[in-house]
This record gives structure tokens, C-alpha cells and sequence, in this order.
């Protein structure tokens, strides 16, 4: 009996450890495949190199530029979205309807990305050409507003959660001094949630940044830097999805991992940065 | 005067913002209804062949989604109970033996792990199929074994975290009187604080379930193709219903594989709806357990 009980213990320690180890492994796999980038300095004239395939130049500069413009612009799009939805479902809209909208955004979480990208592809797309007359219509633009649609449900369930977790009494004196409800959310709940705020941000960017399908479907995956954000870009995660390199050793195909690292490194970064807020959504409950 | 402007402002720009995301949401899902609605039948599915020579696996599907739908479930299913074991017993571990230091490295990881890109686990999985061709065995391809092991490290951290999370939100009484009364550790753990946080648990685990279901990042770098049949064993090639989706978005060869996509494209939506409505009740159920019903 005692015996098995140790077992069953110890079973869950295994489990812990070696979920534990696939971080790290994750990690280790792509720095061992894309060992060759690192001798001599060539990881970051990759970084800062275009993508000549002509010219035996394989830098990926190109794409960090596309994850940056892509992710960023649909920040720009989501974030007062998403800070006007969340203040409707919290404070400034009726109550009922802003239960139902939370309803409505909690679903969204569900809708696969997949979805988002075929519904862009036939019905936003051809609008963008039409509306600017400028190329095929899958561009920078397009994909950051779809990619601002994907990433709004998380950030305003997240906005609203810190909305709530203001404490009553200071709702309840704004409404002994007589305040309206925009005042309540201007002057008491947005200063005191700020640090939620700009964690959501946070986290929204990572999963900006991190997302494949929209950009892949939508952003045209040029490899050239865009000019303006109609032009056709190809982001990072994209160009880890679209490369079947027939030769595992060719420069090429490394390149690959420097995409990964570089997402990884991002990735981890906005963990850590969360995390240094300790505000991370579920240790707050 | 400038604040009564501002204040004025702030009311009409959230209706002005739930408007917006209303009216992209029914634009989103209702332009899939009506341009798919119509293909949505026993065809789409089946193709040519008979459903119950299909459902017994005598014939092949040629034309039909069957594979791709059949494909999904397997994986789902293959990389769940992968997933499930290691997933429900870390998240014990950290919620009852883990403590301290040790226990804020490992969330650390497991945050960490929870943030990165599914391209980038798919990008792994890739790379140790490559390895094991290498080094172990030249049968190895990228394949179904591959994508579900891949999608099991993707839900791994969420599995984690919902145990944990359900476990740790335990109120102290209830974790307390087993003990008292003289039961171990590990039958408190399983007759007491798993049985009261199953609904957490399990709501947890429907979500992953959905995330494994509607991931096509990681399954495309991993061994799915655009057509592979019903998979015939864990080490073949196989269809997925977001790789459909997304293959026929890139390349259609006509209007009727279009169609095909419209309806491929309803039918993961309602699973991973229906996937999703199946955890939001169990959770609710929940509340209503610890709130109205001690």
C-alpha cells in the first residue's frame, strides 16, 4: 500500500518534470538544428539582412518587419476596441446587454483561427481592393484587422476582470458625490486598472505576435519590406509555415530556427514582463 | 468643459465599439451560414460513396470530408490522452506537493510554455520527427503520432494550470476534515479535493480538447496533407478539418471545393461551439454547486 502510494507521488512529480523539460527542450531543439547561424556572428547579420535567395542571402529582417507592422497596427486597431467593450460590459452599457455581450465575447474565445482567415480571405479581402484599388487586396492592413478581431475577446475578458476587481466602496462613493457613470469609469476604474490594462496589452501583443493563420492567409507573404500597409508582407510565424526545404542542411532551411528562436525569445519575454507585474489572469482569483 | 465633452464622448464610443464587434461577429459567422449553409448534407460528407459502407471503413471517400473529419477526431483523441495523464498529474503535483521556490520555477516554465507560439511547437515536433529520421529509424515521417504529441505539449500548460487552479480554490475546511478523521495524503487527494474540483477539471479539459481541435499551425508542420484517405495507422499521414479549411482557401481548383470549404468551415465551428457551450455549462454548473447548493 505504501509502495503504491509512493509510486502514484512520484508519478506526479515525472509528470511535472517533464513538462517542465519540453519548455526547456522546445528551446534546446532549435538551438541545436540552427547551431550553424550562431558561428561567427551570422545569427544577427541575419537579422538585418534582406531575403536574397538569388544571392545566397537568407535574412529574415524582412519578416521581422512583417510580424512587428502586422502585430503592432492590430494592436492599434484592438486596444480601444477593447477598452470601449469592456467599459460597455462593466460599467457604461445596460446591464442586461452587457451580459450578453460578454456571452457573446466569451464565444468568440472559441471561434478557431482558421475560420477568421477563410471569412477574411472571401469577404474583407475584396473589399480592401476594391475600397483602395491598391494590388490583391492581402496586405498589412487587412491582416491587422482581422488579426485585431482575434485578439480583442481575450483582451477585453481580461480588461473587464480588472475592471471588477475594483473594490465597491470606491464605486459607491462616486455614487454618494452624485457621479455619473462615464465619470465612475474615467476618473475611478481606468486609473485604478491600469496595471490590468497594460498586462492585457502585454499579453495581447504576445498573442499578436504569435498567431500563424491569419498572417499566412491573409498578408499575401511577400518577402520584400513593405512600403506602405498596403503592401503584402510575410511575418515570421508565416515563413516557419510556408518553408518545405527539401535539404535539411541547406542555409535556408536554418533560417527557420532563427525564426523560432526569435519567437521564443519574444514569447518569453512577455511572459517574464507579465509575470514581473505578477498579474498573470489566474493568480489574481 | 473639456471633461463634459470627454465624459459625453466615453459613453458613445463604447456603444460605438459593441456595436462594432457585434456587427463583425454576425458578419463573420452569418456570411459562413448563408454562403454554406445550403452545401451542409450527406454529400458534403460522403462524397459518392454509400455513409454506411464509409462508417465501416469497405470503401474509401474520395470527394467527402469523412477522412478530414474522421482524421480530426483521432487526433483530438490521440493527443488528449496524451495530454490528460501528464497534464492532471503535474497540475496535482503543483497544487499539493509543490512548494516555494521550486514551485515558482516551475509555473515560471509552465507560463512560458503556455506563451509560445503553436508554430513554434509545431516547429519542434517537425524537428524531432527529422531527428528520429536521422538517428533512430528512417520509417519515421512526420505523422499523426508526431502531430498529436506535438498538440499534447501545445494544451499541456492549460491542463496544468485549470487542475491547479481548481485544486488550490479548494476552501480550507473541505481539505482539512479527511486528514483529520485519519485519511493519507493521497486519499484525501482523490476521494475528497479531486471529486469537489472535477467540474474545474473537466471544463479545463473540454477546453483543451477544442484547442486541439481547431489548431492547424501546429498539424501542418506535422504531418497533415490535403488528401491521405482515412489514416490508416498512428505512423501514416492524415487529413484534419482546419487543414481542409485552410488548403482549399489557398487553392481551389473549383466552385464546388470552394462550397466544400464553406461547409468544412460550419461544421469545426459548431464541434468547437459545441465543445465550448459543454465547458461554459459545466463551469456555470459549478458556481451554482459552491454558491446555492453547499
Amino acid at each position: 500500500m505504501k509502495l503504491i502510494d509512493r509510486s502514484i507521488e512520484k508519478f506526479f512529480w515525472i509528470a511535472a518534470v517533464l513538462s517542465l523539460s519540453i519548455t526547456v527542450l522546445i528551446f534546446g531543439f532549435m538551438v541545436i538544428l540552427g547551431f550553424p547561424l550562431f558561428k561567427g556572428g551570422q545569427f544577427f547579420e541575419l537579422l538585418s539582412q534582406p531575403w536574397l535567395p538569388d544571392y545566397g542571402t537568407y535574412g529574415i529582417y524582412p519578416m521581422i518587419v512583417g510580424t512587428l507592422s502586422i502585430s503592432l497596427i492590430g494592436l492599434v486597431f484592438a486596444f480601444p476596441l477593447s477598452l470601449g467593450c469592456s467599459a460597455f460590459i462593466s460599467v457604461l452599457g445596460p446591464k442586461r446587454f452587457g451580459r450578453v455581450l460578454k456571452k457573446i465575447v466569451q464565444m468568440m474565445t472559441g471561434i478557431p483561427t482558421v475560420i477568421y482567415g477563410f471569412v477574411g480571405i472571401f469577404l474583407l479581402v475584396p473589399i480592401i481592393r476594391e475600397l483602395f484599388e491598391h494590388g490583391s487586396g492581402m496586405c498589412i492592413l487587412s491582416a491587422s484587422i482581422l488579426l485585431a478581431i482575434l485578439i480583442s475577446p481575450t483582451m477585453i475578458l481580461f480588461f473587464s476582470d480588472s475592471f471588477d476587481q475594483v473594490p465597491k466602496p470606491f464605486l459607491d462613493a462616486v455614487d454618494a458625490l452624485g457621479g455619473n457613470k462615464a465619470q465612475k469609469i474615467l476618473y475611478v476604474i481606468l486609473p485604478y486598472s491600469l496595471r490590468g490594462v497594460i498586462t492585457g496589452l502585454i499579453l495581447a501583443l504576445g498573442r499578436a505576435m504569435g498567431d500563424t493563420m491569419i498572417a499566412l492567409m491573409i498578408a499575401g507573404n511577400a518577402v520584400a519590406i513593405p512600403d506602405s500597409v498596403l503592401d503584402s508582407t510575410r511575418t515570421l510565424t508565416a515563413h516557419i509555415a510556408l518553408i518545405i526545404a527539401a535539404d535539411f542542411e541547406s542555409l535556408e532551411f536554418k533560417t527557420l530556427f532563427a525564426c523560432g528562436i526569435i519567437l521564443y525569445l519574444f514569447t518569453t519575454f512577455i511572459t517574464l514582463s507579465v509575470r514581473s507585474f505578477d498579474l498573470m489572469p489566474w493568480r489574481r482569483k | 468643459m473639456m471633461n463634459r465633452v470627454l465624459e459625453k464622448g466615453v459613453t458613445g464610443f463604447s456603444w460605438i465599439c459593441a456595436m462594432v464587434l457585434l456587427g463583425t461577429v454576425s458578419c463573420i459567422v452569418g456570411y459562413l451560414l448563408i454562403k454554406g449553409l445550403g452545401t451542409i448534407n450527406i454529400t458534403l460528407i460522403f462524397g459518392e460513396t454509400d455513409p454506411m459502407d464509409a462508417l465501416f471503413f469497405r470503401k474509401q471517400v474520395f470527394d467527402g470530408l469523412f477522412p478530414a473529419i474522421l482524421g480530426t477526431f483521432a487526433l483530438v483523441a490521440l493527443s488528449v490522452s496524451f495530454a490528460i495523464p501528464i497534464g492532471l498529474a503535474a497540475g496535482i503535483y503543483m497544487a499539493e506537493y509543490c512548494r516555494g521556490i521550486v514551485k515558482r520555477v516551475f509555473s515560471l516554465f509552465f507560463d512560458i510554455l503556455a506563451g509560445i507560439p503553436s508554430i513554434v511547437v509545431g516547429l519542434f515536433g517537425f524537428s524531432v520527427a527529422i531527428f528520429l529520421h536521422n538517428y533512430f529509424s528512417s520509417r519515421i515521417y512526420p505523422c499523426l503520432l508526431i502531430s498529436a504529441l506535438s498538440l499534447a505539449f501545445l494544451v499541456l500548460p492549460y491542463l496544468i494550470r485549470t487542475t491547479q487552479v481548481s485544486l488550490e480554490n479548494l476552501p480550507e475546511d473541505i481539505r482539512r476534515t479527511a486528514p483529520a478523521l485519519g485519511a493519507t495524503k493521497l486519499q484525501n487527494i482523490f476521494h475528497v479535493l479531486i471529486p469537489r474540483s472535477l467540474s474545474g477539471i473537466a471544463s479545463g479539459v473540454i477546453l483543451s480538447i477544442g484547442r486541439c481541435a481547431e489548431d492547424t499551425a501546429v498539424i501542418m508542420l506535422t504531418g497533415v496533407v490535403a488528401t491521405a484517405g482515412v489514416p490508416k495507422s498512428v505512423f501514416s499521414n492524415y487529413e484534419a478539418l482546419p487543414f481542409y479549411i485552410y488548403y482549399i482557401s489557398s487553392q481551389y481548383s473549383n466552385k464546388q471545393k470552394l462550397l466544400s470549404g464553406y461547409g468544412a468551415a460550419i461544421i469545426l465551428l459548431v464541434i468547437c461551439g459545441l465543445l465550448f457551450a459543454i465547458a461554459f455549462f459545466i463551469k456555470h454548473r459549478l458556481t451554482y454547486h459552491v454558491l446555492y447548493k453547499p
